[in-house]
């Protein structure tokens, strides 16, 4: 039975599209987790919900709905400036009218109510050709965007004072990565639903930073968590025919469980190594 | 003698109805070293935003390497005041100091054997070399300051910029950032400008002091500026500056904003 799906055409679609969405999801989490900004991730993910239920009622295409709720509330939110504990409760705000909005489209919404769980909780399975080429293009845009800001976005991730100071445009950077970041978002969306983006976008990044302190080699990581998270959770879902979201989940957690474990191991070595060192001196 | 580095001309800051200093006016040239002193709320950090760039001044100009500021940038190296590095933060001392060099440019970028023996340079300039592959957020706040030290260094700039470098280092680190600061503009000749609460820890490598008080300023050696006559005048207070075993100590200011220097003295 899984040997026989393994040939099927809707597999190798899933696979792929899991891979797209994995590899931008788990690149972008880096800077997202620098930047404190996993928040965010959730805000723009629950008002692309809004975008794409909103896309339903009127008869829109739904990808195409919540890629404009994602940018919209992207944008908003690259342009504020604000920091910490203000920037988080203007956040809790826009994002539960936002989602509130949602559920008003949901209701007035008379088609398949499919539509709307697989909008909550994903549905890699169903990925079509054509969705499949829709996602690897905006990947593509994502990838070069990254690739493009790679060091200015460290930059004034790790270190804004100076960054401004050597002529970073900091407000550039801000609205650029948070428009990505809801690109991503909407990607992230068609494999995992609304309420598990953080899942890709956030614990793969999370795992790899416990794991390494070079900067390039944390992305490389946490791109690689996240592929094998999307990938083996399409797979077990093929043998067991539970939702993929949930193995996705379980499998990316438990890398970071892991991660916390190894760097929980490793600090407690260091820490005790010194302690000897300084015993002996 | 050479065009200034920097030349500020008639300059004026105003934050809406509050004005800060008005006709300020001096140059620096190659190899001098200017500290900025006064009171919290002179506009010392705003000065320094102007210099590189970040804040236009309310009236007058400004000139860093004979060009306005905003084209100088990468011209200028920039101690910012502290800010301690999250503990987990993924960057070693050594990307720190590698995002001194590049971290303006776009793109992924490659650092060459050039640019790494830089890096190398500047780590072991600062003596951060030993650490130079630990997380930041590991490190001490003097071991940190040692980094940032290094990162506006690696650019090899034409001007030092440096916002409370000292502050919440212990002595001996201290001493040793104000050495590295004296030893670059000593064999690059590069101006430093740093501001500081405390004059004492860098009395005798300071050329000149611009002294930011409420509403007026002056600027000249710490001989000329820091005695009881100019603050008087400045604050327009009864003012005692006292000298104490090499340590000057300021007494009467009207904001408390001079008490560590009286802890100096107990210490």
């Amino acid at each position: 039975m899984f040997i026989q799906l393994l040939g099927q055409h809707f597999v190798h679609t899933a696979l792929l599209a899991g891979a797209v969405v994995a590899i931008i999801s788990g690149a972008i989490g880096t800077f997202v987790v620098t930047r404190g900004a996993s928040f965010a991730v959730h805000a723009i993910s629950e008002l692309g919900f809004t975008g794409a239920a909103g896309a339903l009622v009127l008869g829109f295409d739904v990808v195409a709905g919540m890629i404009v709720g994602s940018l919209a509330v992207g944008l908003v939110l690259g342009l504020l400036s604000v920091r910490g504990r203000e920037r988080d409760s203007a956040i809790g705000a826009v994002l539960s009218f936002g989602l509130g909005v949602g559920v008003l489209f949901l209701f007035l919404y008379q088609g398949y109510a499919t539509e709307a769980t697989n909008l909550l909780f994903g549905s890699i399975v169903g990925v079509s050709d054509a969705q499949l080429r829709n996602l690897a293009i905006v990947a593509f845009i994502v990838a070069v965007g990254l690739v493009v800001l790679y060091r200015p976005l460290l930059f004034s991730s790790v270190d804004p004072d100076v960054a401004a100071a050597r002529g970073v445009p900091l407000h550039v950077i801000s609205v650029a990565i948070f428009l990505l970041l809801a690109l991503t978002t909407a990607e992230a969306i068609q494999v995992v639903g609304v309420l598990l983006v953080l899942t890709l976008v956030i614990t793969p990044a999370a795992a790899a930073q416990r794991l390494t302190v070079r900067p390039g080699l944390a992305i490389l990581l946490s791109i690689a968590i996240a592929l094998v998270a999307t990938e083996g959770g399409i797979l077990l879902s093929l043998q067991q025919p539970w939702p993929t979201s949930f193995f996705i989940s379980s499998i990316s957690f438990a890398f970071y469980l892991c991660a916390r474990i190894v760097y929980a191991v490793r600090h407690d070595r260091s820490r005790s190594v010194r302690v000897s060192v300084l015993a002996g001196s | 003698m050479t065009a200034p580095v920097v030349s500020v001309r008639r300059l004026a800051l105003n934050f809406g109805d509050r004005s800060l200093w008005n006709d300020l006016d001096f140059e620096l040239q190659e190899g001098e070293l200017l500290a900025i002193l006064g009171p919290n709320g002179t506009g010392k950090t705003s000065l320094l935003r102007i210099l590189l760039g970040l804040l236009e001044p309310s009236a007058g100009s400004v000139e860093v390497c004979g060009r306005p500021p905003r084209e100088s940038r990468t011209k200028v190296g920039y101690v910012p005041q502290q800010r301690v590095f999250d503990r987990d933060l993924p960057l070693r001392g050594r990307d720190l100091v590698r995002l001194g060099l590049d971290g303006h440019r776009w793109g992924v970028g490659r650092v060459n054997h050039e640019e790494r023996a830089r890096i190398d340079r500047a780590l072991t300039e600062v003596g951060a070399a030993a650490y130079a592959d630990a997380p930041v957020g590991r490190l001490s706040g003097g071991e940190q300051q040692r980094l940032r030290v290094a990162q506006a260094l690696v650019s090899d700039p034409a001007l030092l910029l440096a916002d409370e470098p000292l502050l919440s280092l212990d002595l001996s680190y201290q001493r040793i950032i104000t050495s590295l600061f004296d030893a670059r503009r000593r064999s690059a000749g590069t101006p430093v400008v740093f501001v500081t609460h405390d004059i004492n820890p860098v009395l005798s490598i300071v050329d000149r002091v611009l002294y930011l008080a409420p509403g007026s300023w002056a600027i000249g050696t710490p001989e000329e500026v820091l005695t009881s006559e100019t603050l008087t005048r400045l604050y327009d207070t009864e003012i005692d500056v006292l000298r104490v075993r090499g340590r000057i100590v300021v007494v009467g200011t009207p904001d408390d904003q001079h008490v560590h220097h009286i802890d100096e003295v107990h210490a």
